[in-house]
């Protein structure tokens, strides 16, 4: 299992570089120009100095190197600078953002929290629901909890948050006034009824994210059970006189973990990568937003470093699935 | 017997600061707390040189101030000078090369510095610096030189007559930078200068406090500010981002802003958010114009990338009839109710506003769909074969009609698809994502430069008072070309040597009405010959809290341009 | 051990009748499925009413009519008109009918893809790590940029093509399909990782039953349960998505309502009109609820080891 994590680790390398590169081509090739949102009154002469201030100018492959450079080894070293009080950085210039020009990790470090707070809150929650009530439904399937639960579910998938989200902003704000619509991204927490004003605020967002989670996650569990509750091995396990509940709970949803590590692990990346709808209805303006105003601002430095960060976790979470299942089921075996 | 006095002063002291602050709202410095304000739009950097953005301009106008500002009528008002410099006062030369600003000398930057005709200098030449990419270049056009005979006096030199001056250091997008804090920030260095474009340091009543990229903005009052008990708050909570439904119901229904921003909504939408009872709809006009541009090139994806949209004429939108019973079948009055409600007025004119510019020769608010089809037939244009679709001498009047993707312009395409193709056209309709729609990218056939559609629906309008700059985009060179990498203003491709005549001696006339005359005749023109159809005089909708008084509406330069001004009102 | 999972000739029949295809078994299985037996009824019944409708409601869904706009629910408008007078009902039928047929085609599309790969990468291990590194970077590419370059591509040649509405149905649907494939296939791998090494698999490749075999015959109808959720789960997701398109100016012109469409010009009118956003997102739900319960019970009727009891 080691020699493969690390033989995976050493293929990630090339894969990740590919991965950049792509991106990277992907987003030169799409149509879009950072002065889009420039106002009309701007004539055409100027705006074209302002691309060329950005750095357009220059050919694409120098811009990728530079790229290269920036991510791999200035942006460590300012790192580096911060955490040692040292200057090996000074005077490089960073990966800087075409809408603000002020290095794009400034602005990704003032997201991280907001964004771990609500989006991470959210999955948690999700998975303490959703196991459970996956279980459950499995094991009593088709009766009122698992009918319920199947309705919820799938409603709650099946209603975009764009819509539920507004949905309870107008019950909860408007008409209750029980919770804020606009999630205040200055607050700080430094005291109790400072952390209480923290979970109101993040009560709706962490709702209609939890009750998307929830539904996907729990159905998957549910289905995975299922097919587990069926095989001869449970029907030996209690033949064998173990008790039912460890029956359930040790043989059949250690087996049963594998599509739904799958889903966990790749909802991960997606926790930093926030929730671009969620975020936007509820003004937590966390990673997500940032990526969604960046690419409607074709603010390329930006999107490709927030893509390939996120590349990154997924490259590495899909990594840690693939351990999971080895542990979750010896019989698997890569090498 | 004592708390019994205690209390008798209070209410006395109550009643005494009532009467005092009745009127005028005076007080302290920073009385009222904090303000809130909410743009649907979040500011990605307080440095409006670098941006351009409204968003940008507007939040670094709570800090950054210019010489001079237009009112809430669009009247230049002093700001940081002490006159407006006139030809008749002397502050303009009379050979129209140049101006001569009197500075205030009672003004100091937040730091505590003095404020000097030094810093007015240094902005010019840091905008004009060629490494920077400003985004308000265009404000110092034509400025030669900038001299400091002393600390309070400016003398702009322009290399060739100017008969309007008031561009450089007027208005929001013109403000005045410090020269201390931004003298390593020229040109190419604009970008190691984060600290400086997320923190200017001002003349205006705020100074920042937090600045979050694309998030939040704090500020808190300055306390070097000109004016003894200005601001009336301590602290402006400043947030972007969402989108316009959630900022209006957070300052109308919810109540947690104090001010929302440019409220594009439906009108049923902002009259039952109106319901809340918290806030208050303001509405102003400036020269916006939703139109509908006619293109008078050919558009036959047929062509090559180089011919399409290049070539004259258009295989039928160059008919007077056809472009005329166009305008002829639209519901204008409907279009401002569906649309825009208060927020919206008929206009029949390219240049509404200001009100001296606006022409009323063309008249267009009501629909004459009988008087359409009637004009059509007359030139020729008759459904021969049964289709549904007018065609003469075998070309049909098939149209593609290209706009942004927005509600309201969908709402507008498919009440307008229907009228035209009741008078005989067969209408396709497409819309494409904003950032792609007005971005400049050469290689997207979806620009609304690029035009490869018959007919394209947006709105355009001019900063400041003045529309010459804006009349220009009608002339026949700056029609976008494959040469010019598809850049140009003159989106329809409208092209008339009267017009171009015209226009240049608009450009050498300095004397108001005579002015105002041309331009009127400019709009027209360019309206009577198939450029365009005008839709909409758009307003611009902002709403604020009712307890926030001081609020007047200003669409000629930052909508906050008065927040030193703003106040609490007592009692709520 | 009753392992072999398709017994041609094992089942609900009795034995003096003659030998049946395993699918009647599949079939009676379902049939006593209730919740799968609902689930049909409702889905074909939507269907129906989305293709039939327009011939029993023929009221044109974009004709204007200011003077009726924003009109309640009423007989010459069932569930009223919208704010260009519009009616809702003739939009809602019309909508099904675009939003059914790209949301099943572009489901489908997903689940073939993401099961092939899935398998593949799951089965054949020299396959896996290229298969996975090509799922990772699909993942990790920005879904937005993607689709513009998509459009930009592919939208000219299609249109020109097929027509307007087809070119833009194909684009639609391949967008959708090819980026929306990575979770299935992840799934089935990890689901067939596990099952190679299960006896009945070694059994089979024992007795030299060829890959292809295997894979058809043993290995899918065990995946069959994470597939069918995908399936549910994913039809949801394409309608949204279209809607995300269609509103991002990507989709269908204008003029082409569709659910996700209705939906989300509904949402700014949710205090006044609750109806324009509770339709549209009611039938969506129902679609969805249908489809999970004839998974469901599809996935029962495919299990062998349920099938007979």
């Amino acid at each position: 299992m080691l020699t493969f994590t690390i033989r995976r680790l050493l293929f990630a390398i090339p894969t990740l570089l590919f991965i950049a590169l792509v991106i990277f081509l992907l987003l030169e090739l799409a149509p879009g120009d950072p002065m889009a949102n420039v106002p009309l009154t701007v004539p055409a002469e100027v705006k074209e100095q302002m691309r060329i201030a950005l750095g357009l100018g220059e050919p694409m492959h120098i811009r990728f190197w530079k790229w290269i450079i920036q991510f791999f080894w200035i942006e460590p070293l300012n790192v580096f600078d911060a955490l040692f009080g040292t200057s090996f950085a000074e005077g490089k210039l960073r990966i800087i953002s075409w809408q603000n020009r002020a290095p794009v990790f400034i602005a990704i470090a003032e997201r991280i929290p907001q964004t771990l707070w609500v989006v991470g809150t959210a999955y948690v929650v999700a998975i303490l629901i959703a196991v459970p009530v996956g279980i459950y439904s499995a094991y009593k399937q088709y009766s009122v909890f698992d009918q319920a639960g199947t309705f919820v579910t799938m409603v709650g998938f099946s209603v975009p948050p764009f819509f539920s989200g507004v949905l309870v902003i107008i019950i909860f704000a408007v008409q209750l006034k029980w919770f804020p619509s606009i999630y205040d991204t200055t607050h700080v927490v430094n005291s109790w009824d400072a952390f209480l004003f923290q979970v109101r605020q993040m009560f709706l967002p962490v709702m209609v994210l939890a009750l998307q989670i929830t539904s996907q996650l729990s159905r998957f569990m549910r289905a995975s059970m299922l097919d587990n509750l069926q095989q001869d091995y449970v029907r030996t396990a209690r033949a064998k006189g173990l008790k039912e509940r460890a029956v359930v709970l040790v043989h059949v949803l250690r087996n049963s973990m594998i599509p739904v590590v799958t889903v966990i692990a790749l909802g991960v990346p997606s926790i930093f990568g926030g929730a671009i709808i969620t975020e936007q209805v509820f003004k937590v303006n966390g990673i997500g937003q940032l990526l969604i105003t960046a690419i409607q601002a074709n603010d390329l430095p930006m999107v490709q470093t927030l893509t390939f960060i996120f590349a990154v976790l997924i490259v590495l979470f899909n990594l840690l699935a693939d351990v999971l299942y080895g542990i979750l089921d010896p019989r698997i075996r890569y090498d | 017997m004592r708390t019994r006095t205690a209390l008798m002063c209070s209410v006395a002291g109550a009643l005494l600061a009532q009467m005092a602050f009745a009127d005028g709202h005076e007080g302290e410095r920073g009385r009222d707390g904090e303000v809130s304000i909410i743009y649907w739009q979040a500011p990605s950097t307080l440095n409006p040189f670098l941006s351009g953005g409204t968003k940008d301009v507007e939040s670094a106008s709570l800090i950054l101030e210019p010489l001079a500002r237009f009112d809430e009528t669009g009247t230049i008002t002093p700001w940081l000078a002490t006159e407006i410099p006139t030809v008749e006062n002397g502050g303009v030369a009379e050979d129209l090369t140049q101006i001569t600003w009197k500075l205030r000398n009672d003004i100091v930057w937040s730091d505590g510095t003095p404020f000097t005709s030094e810093d007015v200098k240094f902005t010019w030449e840091y905008c004009t610096h060629p490494e920077g990419g400003c985004a308000q270049i265009t404000k110092f056009e034509g400025v030669e030189s900038v001299e400091t005979p002393d600390a309070h006096t400016v003398v702009v030199n322009f290399s060739a007559p100017k008969p309007y001056p008031y561009t450089a250091f007027t208005g929001g997008e013109s403000p005045i930078l410090q020269k201390a804090q931004f003298e390593q920030c020229v040109g190419a260095a604009a970008s190691t200068c984060t600290e400086q474009n997320f923190g200017p340091i001002g003349t205006g009543p705020f100074v920042v406090t937090e600045f979050r990229t694309n998030d939040v903005i704090s500020y808190a009052a300055n306390e070097n500010y000109r004016e003894p008990g200005k601001p009336a708050f301590a602290t402006v909570n400043f947030k972007g981002g969402g989108d316009a439904d959630a900022a209006g119901r957070a300052v109308m229904q919810t109540g947690e802003f104090d001010y929302a921003w440019n409220l594009q909504l439906a009108p049923e939408v902002i009259a039952q958010m109106e319901e809340g009872g918290l806030g208050t709809p303001v509405v102003g006009f400036g020269p916006l114009v939703e139109r509908i541009m006619l293109n008078n090139t050919n558009p036959d994806p047929a062509l090559g990338p180089d011919e399409r949209s290049v070539i004259r004429p258009h295989p039928f939108l160059s008919d007077p009839a056809v472009y005329n019973a166009l305008s002829m079948a639209i519901d204008r009055p409907l279009l401002v109710e569906i649309g825009y409600g208060q927020a919206g007025r008929v206009t029949c004119n390219w240049v509404p506003a200001p009100e001296a510019f606006n022409s009323t020769s063309i008249t267009c608010d009501t629909q004459d769909l009988d008087g359409a089809k009637a004009m059509l037939e007359e030139a020729g244009w008759v459904d021969s074969n049964g289709d549904g679709v007018r065609e003469k001498d075998g070309v049909e009047l098939r149209m593609l009609y290209q706009t942004s993707t927005n509600a309201v312009r969908q709402d507008f395409q498919a009440l307008i698809k229907e009228w035209w193709e009741e008078i005989g056209f067969a209408v396709e309709l497409r819309n494409v994502n904003a950032s792609v729609f007005f971005g400049g990218d050469a290689g997207s056939p979806d620009t609304f430069q690029k035009f490869y559609a018959d007919v394209e629906m947006y709105a355009n309008t001019f900063n400041g008072t003045d529309p010459q700059a804006y009349l220009a985009n009608g002339l026949c060179d700056k029609a976008p070309q494959p040469s010019s990498q598809w850049q140009g203003e003159n989106i329809s491709r409208f092209c008339m040597e009267e017009y171009d005549a015209l226009w240049n001696e608009l450009s050498q006339t300095a004397q108001f009405e005579e002015r105002t005359r041309i331009a009127k005749e400019l709009n027209d023109m360019i309206v009577q010959n198939g450029g365009m159809i005008p839709l909409v005089h758009r307003g611009r909708l902002s709403a604020h809290a009712n307890s926030l008084g001081g609020i007047k509406l200003n669409v000629w330069d930052s909508e906050l341009w008065n927040i030193a001004d703003w106040y609490r009102i007592d009692g709520s | 051990m009753t392992d072999t999972p398709v017994p041609t000739n094992a089942g609900a029949s009795p034995p003096s009748q003659a030998p049946r295809s395993q699918w009647w078994d599949v079939w009676d299985q379902f049939r006593s499925h209730k919740g799968a037996m609902v689930g049909a009824a409702f889905f074909l019944a939507i269907v129906a009413l989305v293709v039939f409708g327009p011939l029993i409601w023929d009221v044109d869904p974009t004709k204007t009519n200011i003077r009726e706009r924003n009109a309640p629910m009423s007989l010459s408008a069932p569930l009223g008109t919208d704010q260009l007078g519009r009616d809702i009902f003739a939009r809602m039928i019309e909508g099904g009918r675009i939003s059914l047929a790209v949301g099943l085609t572009a489901m489908g599309l997903s689940l073939l893809l993401g099961t092939l790969i899935g398998v593949l990468a799951g089965y054949f291990r020299r396959l896996d790590g290229v298969l996975m590194r090509l799922t990772d970077l699909f993942l990790a590419l920005p879904l937005l940029p993607l689709l513009l370059v998509m459009v930009l591509l592919f939208r000219e040649p299609l249109t020109a093509a097929f027509g307007i509405e087809t070119g833009i149905f194909i684009l639609i649907v391949s967008a959708i399909g090819v980026t929306s494939w990575m979770q299935t296939a992840r799934i089935v791998r990890g689901d067939v990782l596990a099952l190679k090494e299960r006896e009945f698999v070694l059994a089979a490749r024992a007795t030299g039953t060829t890959p292809a075999k295997i894979i058809t015959r043993h290995v899918l109808p065990n995946v069959m349960s994470p597939i069918m959720v995908s399936a549910t789960l994913g039809i949801a997701t394409a309608i949204i998505t279209e809607s995300a398109l269609s509103f991002l100016g990507l989709g269908f012109p204008p003029d082409f309502p569709t659910w996700g469409r209705l939906l989300n010009d509904g949402v700014p009118y949710l205090q006044q009109y609750p109806g324009r956003a509770f339709w549209p997102g009611l039938a969506i739900s129902l679609v969805v609820l249908s489809i999970n319960y004839v998974g469901d019970g599809l996935r029962d009727a495919l299990d062998p080891r349920i099938r007979g009891r």
